[in-house]
């Protein structure tokens, strides 16, 4: 068999555009969970998202609006979640859980109208540079906008945490709650902008699939996505730059295994579906398992609230 | 003006009424919705809440809907009470039920009374085994439950949907994506004739009344709540930690495990790809509303079988939509967690006196 | 024009309908079970089309929208049954259990279940169409347009339907191209838009210029029509959603069927039966042909159309052999009903094995 390095470039892309949706959602649960707060809800915020964008970009023609708009509602909807958590201390896991059957629900009850209707074009950049370089062309040319932003994002992020001081305060409040608090820092106003950015970034990844993606309104278009971005955020352990690998490997397995079918290779197409939750559950164990591992990587106040008395 | 006060002590009545003040407020705003979508609200509530366990069989299929879901939050109450975070009881559902079910297809040519114990002795089996993965990795490796749990459900429900497809699907059935038909005696006896409630409920109340017995009579119940508290009273109280972690997703799984027996043994009678519509997520709900306590938990799973229902019947005759069944299950839990404030802290009316 | 003829005999006939019904008795209801929401624009959607073309007959109907396939379908169609219906379509294959299981207990409602072959009561009949015959089209019109002689194939499971569909299309394919060749994938699903677009992608990046799919979402043809290559809509016509990349969709055309079953009931004439319509009887429709084709091809699939439509031409005519080279149908002969029922072989030229 010859390989034809630029269908290579292709299956690339493609892979590419399969894991924005992850990227952009784990990177934004990433620094809600690094301020010490787990949202289950990742995949009902996704859900809102990809309804809200939908909904404006048919109603208003306008995709600035939507995209924008989808982000407003992921942050609205985590505004629940925010308020709940932090403000009334109420259980983590829990109240995740409420927040994706809720979003589910709610996207199905509003989508009701906009089943069936045909999306509009997103535009592409580099488009004129398609067949330029061998390779790289489709790799690096004829993406939409959030395309790039979510492989920019990564390294914003990892940035953000490391280097600016906002970024060490929320790790300081996702680490030690108590120390934060007595050093000065408002620990219940750090986790409320947390979450409401995580709600922005999964509001936008629903917006990607419902209007780049499979450009359409479906219910329970995302698919367990959300799931997947969730595990992604302990699959990088924390990283940033991780969750780019991750996201690849995850969003690539579908498209490898279509691929090995079309060439005549079959392997069960569950086992390699299940194959980013078990290999999650194998990360987890071994950073686990090492004290010192974990201290480093996983925000130490995770999912646990924090209420400081007057 | 009014002043937001810690209480010294959890209120133990408060404790009891916010689930009926989550019920309450939940059909409140249900019933704002429905008014939103265009449709009479109280009409809508009552298509969605009476109607349809009007009759003998709404009243029926209301219990066949309760027993699962009071069945999987039991087992969780004993997770959650020591504070183990097993999210993940849909996935131990969906095992046990592939267990029980390989089990019973073996069987499918064949009648004898011996089957259906070792169906439903294979799914208890099979849910603890599932259960037990998160447990383990959690006393030895430190893992988090919550997401080892959680990842299990998908790769559960992808094992099932392997198996259903390929290598157990019906060799008669043209490769359509379920099993054979179980033998009648691999299924749970129906109480009455022309209902469908099943045999499967006794092991739900059976589990209601060995809980309580657990919680309120046994030394096992009081270290289970006293670890629930805080590890350092828990260690106090002669707590052994990682045994009781274990034994908690033991018991949890194998309720789990159960109810996907109640399932493929009861109702459906086959695997096929949709043994559960997520009711190991639902029961998470039923166990929180009904307070971790099994009286509480029988009252919550009939609430919460209700949004089923009513969605089904909302829709056929009104034509709401069916996902309201949904929006009302996040409803009552976000109102549930929100009134749980009451529990902790206590509004205080203080004159404009200085 | 075909087309315009179905739609004008079809709506005359509603049009009689309407009109005979109203001296008949007036009150049946039929009530119709989904599987996925109304707006899928694909199986669920042409269903209710199809429920529509009832109510414009004059009567009552009801729907219920997304039920699954799972212990809950019994209730659904309990509650049907005992609130006054009198004829239940019950249009997905997992229904088959249910349906039968509740007709038991109402002989004196009528259920139709579409596309299963179980009809345990004498109140079950069941139903289907030869959308095979509309894969013999698609087959000539891919064999002709493909330049990279490669066809892509999106398909769901592997159960008869499914292969039948492959068998026909590519059957046709390589009598107007011997040198095609049809890759195909299984996505293992009936509706996933992501996993479909894909899949689809997949399939284009191995050098597919012509998609053909066996699956419900309107996902391909747009991942079609974003690459550049050619594709066929399913159940529906997806022109809208692909205006350049759709040459022609296969449209499931349940109303007439459904008006005959209903006014069966109103006139006491229902009775069970298995129905297997096709072209012929309009249950098959292909939708407008794209002006992309050359003329002579569309005179072609005119012809096609017409001659399956007639009986003239079997989508399965002899000689046809397996990949093995055994001979499946003889020269000269055309596969029966029971063959193509439990058809789950490959023909000769299907590159690949049926998955276990």
């Amino acid at each position: 068999m010859i390989v034809d390095i630029n269908f290579v470039g292709l299956i690339i892309a493609s892979i590419m555009a399969s894991a924005v949706p992850l990227i952009l959602a784990s990177c934004g649960e990433l620094i809600t969970e690094r301020s010490g707060v787990l949202n289950l809800g990742v995949e009902g915020m996704m859900i809102i998202g990809a309804i809200s964008g939908f909904a404006l970009m048919t109603v208003t023609g306008s995709l600035i609006i939507a995209v924008l708009g989808a982000m407003l509602a992921g942050v609205l909807i985590s505004t629940i979640f925010a308020f709940l958590t932090q403000t009334l201390i109420t259980n983590h896991v829990a109240t995740g859980l409420a927040l994706t059957i809720f979003g589910i629900g709610i996207s199905a009850m509003i989508g009701k109208n906009f089943v069936g209707i045909p999306g509009k074009e997103f535009p592409v950049l580099f488009e004129g540079l398609k067949d330029t370089i061998p390779l790289l062309s489709p790799i690096l040319f004829g993406h939409s906008i959030v395309f790039y932003f979510a492989f920019a994002l990564p390294f914003i992020t990892s940035y953000f945490l490391k280097k600016t001081k906002i970024g060490l305060i929320v790790r300081a409040v996702g680490d030690s709650p108590e120390s934060a608090s007595n050093q000065g820092i408002n620990v219940r106003f750090v986790r409320y902008a947390c979450i409401l950015y995580g709600g922005a970034m999964c509001g936008l990844a629903g917006a990607y699939l419902s209007m780049i993606y499979t450009p359409q309104w479906i219910e329970n278009m995302t698919g367990g996505r959300g799931w997947i971005a969730l595990a992604l955020v302990v699959f990088s352990t924390w990283n940033p730059i991780k969750i780019l690998i991750g996201a690849m490997i995850f969003g690539g397995l579908t498209i490898i295994q279509f691929h090995m079918q079309a060439i005549g290779v079959r392997i069960p197409v569950q086992f390699l579906t299940a194959l980013p939750y078990i290999v999650t559950i194998i990360v987890l164990v071994v950073i686990s398992r090492d004290s010192r591992k974990i201290r480093l990587s996983t925000p130490s106040s995770l999912g646990k609230s924090f209420h400081k008395d007057n | 003006m009014i002043k937001i006060v810690k209480r010294d002590q959890p209120s133990k009545a408060i404790f009891f009424f916010t689930p009926v003040l989550a019920i309450f407020l939940t059909l409140i705003a249900g019933g704002i919705i429905f008014y939103i979508l265009g449709f009479k609200p109280f009409e809508a509530l009552k298509f969605f809440f009476i109607v349809p366990i009007a009759d003998k069989y709404g009243f029926s299929e209301l219990l066949l809907k309760a027993t699962p879901l009071c069945l999987i939050a039991i087992g969780l109450s004993f997770c959650f009470k020591s504070n183990n975070w097993n999210i993940g009881a849909e996935g131990q559902l969906t095992f046990g039920a592939i267990v029980s079910g390989g089990v019973a297809l073996l069987f499918y040519d064949q009648e004898g009374f011996y089957i259906l114990p070792i169906v439903i002795l294979a799914g208890a089996i099979g849910g603890m085994i599932y259960a037990s993965i998160p447990a383990i990795l959690k006393t030895y490796f430190n893992t988090n439950e919550i997401l080892v749990s959680l990842m299990l459900v998908y790769v559960s429900k992808l094992i099932l949907d392997y198996l259903v497809v390929g290598p157990w699907s019906n060799p008669e059935g043209f490769n359509f994506p379920e099993t054979r038909q179980f033998s009648d005696s691999a299924r749970l006896p129906l109480l009455f004739e022309g209902l469908r409630i099943h045999a499967g409920i006794f092991l739900a109340l059976a589990a209601v009344v060995i809980s309580w017995f657990v919680f309120y009579k046994t030394y096992l119940g009081f270290q289970m709540k006293v670890s629930g508290f805080s590890l350092k009273t828990a260690k106090y109280a002669g707590y052994k930690g990682k045994k009781m972690i274990i034994l908690v997703f033991l018991i949890s799984g194998a309720c789990a495990g159960l109810a996907g027996v109640g399932e493929i043994t009861g109702p459906i009678g086959q695997l096929h790809r949709e043994v559960s519509p997520d009711y190991g997520f639902t029961a998470i709900i039923v166990a929180f509303l009904g307070r971790l306590h099994p009286v509480g938990i029988i009252l919550a799973s009939l609430v919460v079988a209700i949004t089923y229902l009513g969605a089904e019947t909302a829709q056929i005759f009104m034509q709401i939509p069916k996902y309201t069944g949904q929006v009302f299950q996040g409803m009552i839990l976000f109102f549930l967690l929100a009134s749980d404030y009451l529990l902790f802290f206590k509004f205080k009316f203080i004159g404009s006196k200085k | 024009m075909h087309k315009f003829l179905i739609r004008s005999f079809v709506s005359s006939l509603v049009l009689l309908f309407t009109l005979t019904v109203a001296a008949v008795a007036k009150d049946v209801k039929a009530a119709f079970v989904y599987i996925g929401p109304t707006g899928d624009h694909g199986w669920t959607y042409q269903h209710d089309v199809g429920r529509k073309a009832v109510e414009a007959a004059g009567f009552k109907t009801t729907y219920v929208e997304g039920v699954p396939e799972s212990a809950d379908a019994e209730r659904v169609l309990r509650q049907l049954a005992n609130s006054g219906h009198d004829i239940i379509f019950t249009t997905s294959f997992g229904y088959m259990n249910p349906t039968n299981k509740v007709a038991k207990e109402f002989p004196n409602v009528k259920f139709e279940h579409a596309t299963g072959y179980k009809r345990e009561h004498p109140n079950v009949a069941t139903y289907a169409a030869r959308f095979y015959e509309g894969r013999t089209i698609l087959g000539t019109i891919a064999g002709t347009m493909t330049k990279s002689n490669v066809i892509g194939y999106v398909a769901s499971f592997p159960i008869p339907e499914v292969i039948r569909g492959i068998n026909s299309f590519t059957l046709a394919a390589q009598k107007v191209n011997p040198n095609i060749k049809t890759k195909i994938v299984w996505a293992f699903t009936w509706y996933d838009p992501g996993k479909e677009a894909e899949a689809a992608k997949a399939l284009i990046d191995q050098g597919a210029d012509v998609i053909a799919q066996h699956t419900d979402s309107t996902a391909i043809v747009q991942m079609a029509e974003k690459a550049g290559v050619y594709a066929f809509g399913q159940a529906s016509d997806m022109d809208k959603f692909a205006p350049k990349a759709v040459l022609t969709s296969v449209e499931n055309n349940w109303g007439p069927y459904y008006v005959d079953r209903v006014k069966a009931v109103a006139n006491g004439t229902w009775s069970q039966k298995d129905t297997w319509h096709g072209i012929g009887d309009g249950m098959v429709v292909i939708s407008g042909l794209d002006s992309q084709m050359p003329s002579d091809l569309q005179a072609k699939v005119k012809k096609l159309q017409a001659d399956l439509a007639s009986g003239k031409v079997h989508s399965f005519t002899g000689p046809i052999y397996d990949q093995k080279g055994n001979l499946m149908v003889a020269e000269g002969k055309t596969a029966d009903d029971g063959m193509l029922a439990g058809m789950m072989t490959y023909v000769k030229g299907v590159e690949g094995d049926i998955p276990k």
